[in-house]
């Protein structure tokens, strides 16, 4: 019986709710003067429909993989952390930070992939860390000390992109140093897409496993949902606290070492692109499931690859998939409240 | 009339001009966002609705000739949106920050979507008030013009500390905010009065987008908000849910902004990121100052979720 719910929450809801969207989105296009059925056939055709359009697709969700642990870990012990972007934009620099020097010497170049993957996530981990370390020792709101840091954390990344780390040469758009190709990350072979995805989905994975079979989860959901009876069972809350909210913004810094190392070359500006934002949906519509991250990113990759499509085709506005994501956000989030309420087969009296 | 030189005293000048030109959006988002925190709940999505409401705004003065019905517009525009965020979030287990920033990217891509035809055609813009005329240095009196946005603001923040504290209005809201039981239980259905709350935090949100696109920067266009919608969230919590704090915090935040560009124009370019980010490191830190583990800050609405 307990598992017929699950099904219907897990599986009926959100099918609800993406029927729904389909729905308003058509209208919103028909009204514009186009045919939905145009606009869905070539979205499918632009996510899904081709080798290509797939590899565009699962490109753009890598960052959000990441990105969403950031919110989605914390959630466990019933935190809204919303600062991925942040945690994101000032791993990627350290990633350069550390890559541009070490590219120069004889290391191996899987060891200075490493060490600039370890940075990433170390200075992401600082970030998020501190909102932890805020939350335990002073009682300030994560949600709202998450928020400033990110603002905070785009100031400073600005202000050493553009100051200490410019790389003189770049005149319209100042960036960093670039790294040299040889320590950029590949490609999986036999397509275009890099290893930051792989590394995304593992991440996911072990964050899954960390949480509901180990004794670590266990204990770090104990405290979501119950902090006192939590301490009453000697668990020590505050470090459960650090090093949950220090891995979700490690994540998010991976997430920016992976845009750097696999994407953009060099930190600039384009490294704020929203992702940090777009991770933060991605976990609520998961629940926060790191398993169910997986599928949500996916999706929502898909409908950011499809963008282009529509725009060459049908000459929609580029802002078309924004307002599409948009739409399916606010449906999915509202559907939570149908969770718990539909019902396959009718009560059975009592 | 040309520039005089003021060396340094161009500093302080500069950033009273920017108290003035800046903070007017910060002010009516953030007057609008006190009263809906009051109520117990928070709209994280006023950025998207600041951004309609400049594009609304932008678009109904470009189209009717008349500045003013476009402020109108935009406020309409963005009570819709307040409406939206409320009805929505009274739906049990719909979570208000999440659905905030749903109603963020909506509403940003929504005016994006619907703005393209506005990007290039010039609307009439709002009027502002020469109160510099007795000054002979230019950039006082171009610092002292103000704009009547700004006034209709500096009327409201002390007409809404008052409402709050003194109406049965007020009272209402600041019941529900801080225990919904009791509202109920005084007859008053928290979700009917957060929407208000809300509705009103999203006209005003509108209000200061169309301010955006009307006067300063003056023009819709896609990058027109730098972030200011949410900042004022933030900048609410910095004011502890006092109008008349808004206000100052407002007119801070404003000037904070403008120190960055005024300190480059004598020739101090360092920290030019960090000036802008001042305003955020401050309220991290007034925040870090204030809480404790132990109890929130004074004034809290109780029933607001981020605070809980």
């Amino acid at each position: 019986m307990r598992h017929g719910a699950n099904l219907v929450d897990g599986l009926v809801v959100p099918a609800i709710a993406v029927l729904a969207t389909a729905v308003v989105f058509g209208v919103f296009v028909a009204i514009d003067g186009v045919n939905p059925v145009d606009v869905f056939a070539l979205m499918i055709k632009g996510s899904f429909g081709s080798w290509f359009s797939l590899q565009n697709t699962l490109l753009r969700a890598s960052p959000l993989l990441l990105t969403a642990l950031c919110t989605a870990l914390p959630a466990q012990m019933g935190m809204v952390v919303i600062g991925g972007e942040g945690a994101l934009v000032l791993g990627g620099l350290a990633a350069v930070a550390v890559g541009v020097p070490l590219a120069g010497t004889a290391l191996p170049v899987w060891l200075i992939q490493l060490a600039m993957a370890l940075a990433a996530m170390f200075v992401g981990g600082l970030v998020i860390g501190f909102v932890g370390l805020l939350r335990q020792w002073r009682g300030v709101s994560e949600t709202i000390s998450s928020l400033l840091l990110t603002y905070i954390a785009i100031a400073v990344f600005n202000q050493l992109v553009e100051g200490l780390m410019r790389d003189p040469s770049s005149l319209n758009k100042p960036s960093t140093a670039a790294l040299p190709d040889d320590v950029m990350l590949a490609s999986i072979p036999g397509t275009n897409v890099h290893w930051g995805l792989m590394f995304g989905v593992v991440f996911c994975l072990l964050t899954y496993i960390l949480l509901y079979h180990t004794t670590f989860g266990f204990s770090a959901r104990i405290v979501g949902g119950n902090v006192r009876a939590a301490r009453m069972a000697g668990l020590p809350v505050g470090t459960l606290v650090l090093a949950v909210t220090f891995l979700g913004g490690a994540a998010a810094g991976l997430a920016g070492m992976i845009e750097v190392a696999a994407v953009q070359g060099r930190a600039n500006a384009s490294l704020a692109a929203g992702y940090g934002f777009t991770g933060i949906l991605v976990a609520f519509l998961a629940r926060q499931n790191p398993l169910g991250v997986i599928p949500v990113a996916v999706l929502l990759g898909g409908i950011a690859a499809s963008g282009g499509l529509l725009q060459r085709r049908l000459g929609l506005p580029d802002a078309t998939t924004l307002v599409l994501q948009g739409i399916l956000f606010v449906i999915l989030l509202s559907s939570e409240t149908l969770s718990g309420r539909i019902r396959l087969r009718p009560r059975a009296a009592p | 009339m040309s520039e005089v030189i003021l060396g340094w005293w161009g500093v302080p000048i500069a950033v009273m001009a920017g108290a003035i030109r800046v903070s007017t959006p910060f002010l009516f988002v953030s007057l609008g966002e006190c009263i809906t925190e009051k109520s117990g709940r928070i709209n994280l999505g006023l950025e998207g609705t600041l951004v309609m409401g400049a594009m609304a705004g932008y678009g109904t003065a470009f189209l009717s000739g008349s500045p003013w019905l476009g402020v109108l517009a935009a406020g309409v525009v963005g009570m819709l949106f307040g409406c939206l965020h409320a009805l929505l979030c009274g739906l049990p287990k719909v979570n208000d920050i999440a659905l905030g920033i749903a109603l963020m990217l909506f509403g940003t891509g929504l005016a994006f979507f619907l703005g393209k035809p506005f990007i290039q055609p010039h609307a009439p813009g709002l009027p502002a008030f020469d109160l510099g005329w007795w000054s002979a240095i230019p950039q006082l009196r171009e610092a002292l013009k103000v704009n009547a946005l700004f006034l209709a603001g500096v009327v409201l923040a002390p007409a809404l500390r008052w409402g709050l504290d003194h109406t049965r209005w007020g009272m209402i809201v600041r019941i529900v905010g801080d225990s919904a039981d009791a509202a109920l239980a005084l007859g008053y259905s928290p979700n009917r009065v957060r929407l208000a709350a809300t509705a009103f935090g999203g006209f005003m949100a509108g209000v200061g987008g169309s301010f955006l696109s009307l006067y300063y920067p003056g023009a819709w266009s896609e990058s027109l908000s730098s972030g200011q919608g949410i900042t004022a969230v933030a900048l609410v919590i910095f004011a502890r849910w006092n109008p008349m704090y808004c206000f100052w915090a407002s007119l801070l935040f404003g000037g904070a902004s403008a120190l960055g560009p005024a300190l480059q124009s004598v020739g101090v370019t360092a920290g030019y990121y960090l000036f802008n980010a001042a305003p955020y490191m401050l309220t991290l830190a007034i925040l870090i100052a204030a809480s404790s583990s132990r109890r929130r800050l004074a004034g809290t609405p109780s029933e607001l979720s981020v605070t809980r």
